[in-house]
């Protein structure tokens, strides 16, 4: 495998091919969960690790199972995980389990990662599958971490709060408070807030996209004309 | 060849359905005990949030019974935790439910001293709307903390209400009902109190015959308050478990 693919990959799940940017997955836990960053840093976390464990496992049995049971087979792997990692934070990282609460069992719903095992591991190798359920998951992560922090600092005026929560009184250097005084936006804070950030977002990413398409082509314009200044003189 | 490979099929779902249940019984059996204990810790940190670690001895938590009574706010048994000192009444834990919430049912962990003043109140699950009605819990602002040593008679029952209908208790701008629901339901629990106080600290904890299944119970009750929901879903999920 060339490396570049593997660039490509990596690029496909962070940005091209965004999760919840461009494929617009996983809307229920993304718009539920965000109204904090540390939130949506948890549920991004939980949804990762799913995603890495799923890919690979997908992977790993692509040859032995049937195309016609393949569906069942990949929601029961899922959701044998999810079960796993939701018992597993549930004795360990009680506080984290009380915080995200019901939207763990939810990750079996998230239809991505039905879908990146559908369309992707089960075509591809083990290491291809795993990069792509990492890169995806993190893409993901970031997102729910960008909606949580606008959300937060807009419907609150901190960002971080209850950062001990997760990992301790060690990272409470986390929490800062950005507006002091702040009287708070409740719009921000409740359903409607999630999905008019998701929209600011995705413009965003269309408008990044856009532009980086013109000034390519303006480079080619640019080099063509070059060209045929050099052919005419 | 249909038969051969539906049966191929069959054989390698029903494998997988093996396995992936092998996978979570594992560890089921591997957390389960660790989970027990989290969710006794977890609750007995809000009982000491309502009642001070220092002022008994005896262990909280196994010394539960349940009782039912419409002052309480619900018609579902409820638990209450008995504090002693060297055997004598300290302190009880109810924890009652307010059910005019503006989201529904807030419950709550009120804690009461022998002599019927409150040593505090906590709101343990709660659907009110955030921002405005979650400043009832203690992470979000001390109004909560205002109950502490009140009683029947401190302010006067008329004045066991919020400011806006002439009693004594903040509300919080913005939201009237949920203050109002859960001043009402304290001062409900008291009432109870004050009347049931004898046969709350005088009834046996192994209650008759049934010594494991209080146990049991008590488990239970620890799987149901687990301490202050943050998202409605999580709150409708700690619903819908009681209901079963």
């Amino acid at each position: 495998m060339a490396d570049a693919d593997y660039g490509k990959i990596a690029k496909d799940g962070f940005w091209d091919n965004n999760v919840a940017l461009v494929q617009v997955l996983g809307l229920c836990p993304l718009l539920a969960v965000t109204s904090t960053a540390t939130n949506g840093l948890g549920l991004g976390l939980a949804t990762t690790l799913v995603l890495i464990a799923s890919n690979v496992t997908v992977s790993l049995i692509r040859h032995v199972v049937r195309p016609e049971v393949r569906i069942p087979v990949f929601v029961l792997v899922i959701a044998s995980f999810v079960t796993a990692v939701e018992l597993a934070m549930n004795a360990f990282f009680y506080d984290l389990y009380k915080v995200l609460g019901i939207f763990i069992p939810l990750i079996v719903t998230n239809c991505s990662i039905l879908g990146r095992a559908e369309a992707f591991a089960s075509k591809n190798n083990v290491g291809r599958s795993l990069l792509d359920g990492l890169t995806m998951g993190v893409g993901f992560m970031l997102v729910l971490v960008v909606l949580g922090a606008m959300r937060e600092i807009v419907g609150a005026g901190t960002l971080f709060s209850q950062a001990s929560m997760m990992f301790g009184h060690s990272v409470d250097w986390l929490t800062t408070t950005v507006i002091e005084d702040y009287k708070g936006f409740l719009l921000a804070s409740l359903p409607p807030g999630a999905f008019i950030g998701l929209g600011l977002l995705i413009a965003l990413k269309n408008l990044i996209d856009q532009r980086t398409e013109q000034r390519q082509k303006q480079a080619t314009l640019a080099t063509k004309a070059k060209a045929a200044e050099a052919a005419s003189a | 060849m249909p038969w051969k490979n539906m049966l191929i099929g069959a054989l390698i779902l029903g494998l997988f359905a093996v396995a992936g249940t092998g996978l979570v019984a594992m560890t089921q059996e591997g957390t389960a005990e660790r989970i027990a204990e989290n969710e006794r810790q977890a609750l007995l940190e809000n009982l000491h949030q309502v009642v001070p670690e220092k002022l008994y001895n005896n262990d909280i938590y196994a010394d539960a019974i349940e009782v039912t009574d419409p002052l309480l706010g619900s018609k579902q048994p409820l638990a209450v935790y008995r504090a002693r000192m060297d055997g004598k009444p300290v302190a009880a834990v109810i924890a009652s439910i307010a059910p005019e919430g503006y989201g529904g049912d807030i419950k709550l962990l009120v804690g009461i001293r022998y002599d019927g003043t409150l040593t505090g109140v906590r709101v343990l699950s709660h659907k009110e709307t955030p921002g405005l009605g979650d400043r009832i819990e203690v992470e979000r602002s001390d109004w909560i903390l205002g109950f502490n040593g009140h009683s029947l008679d401190n302010p006067k029952p008329q004045q066991w209400k919020v400011k806006k209908d002439g009693g004594a208790f903040d509300q919080f701008t913005g939201a009237t009902i949920t203050p109002r629901a859960v001043v009402k339901e304290v001062y409900n629990t008291l009432r109870y109190y004050k009347e049931h106080r004898e046969q709350l600290f005088a009834r046996s904890s192994d209650e008759a015959e049934d010594d494991l299944d209080a146990a049991d119970k008590a488990v239970d009750r620890g799987v149901t308050y687990e301490g202050i929901e943050v998202d409605e879903e999580a709150a409708n999920e700690n619903a819908s478990r009681e209901k079963k």
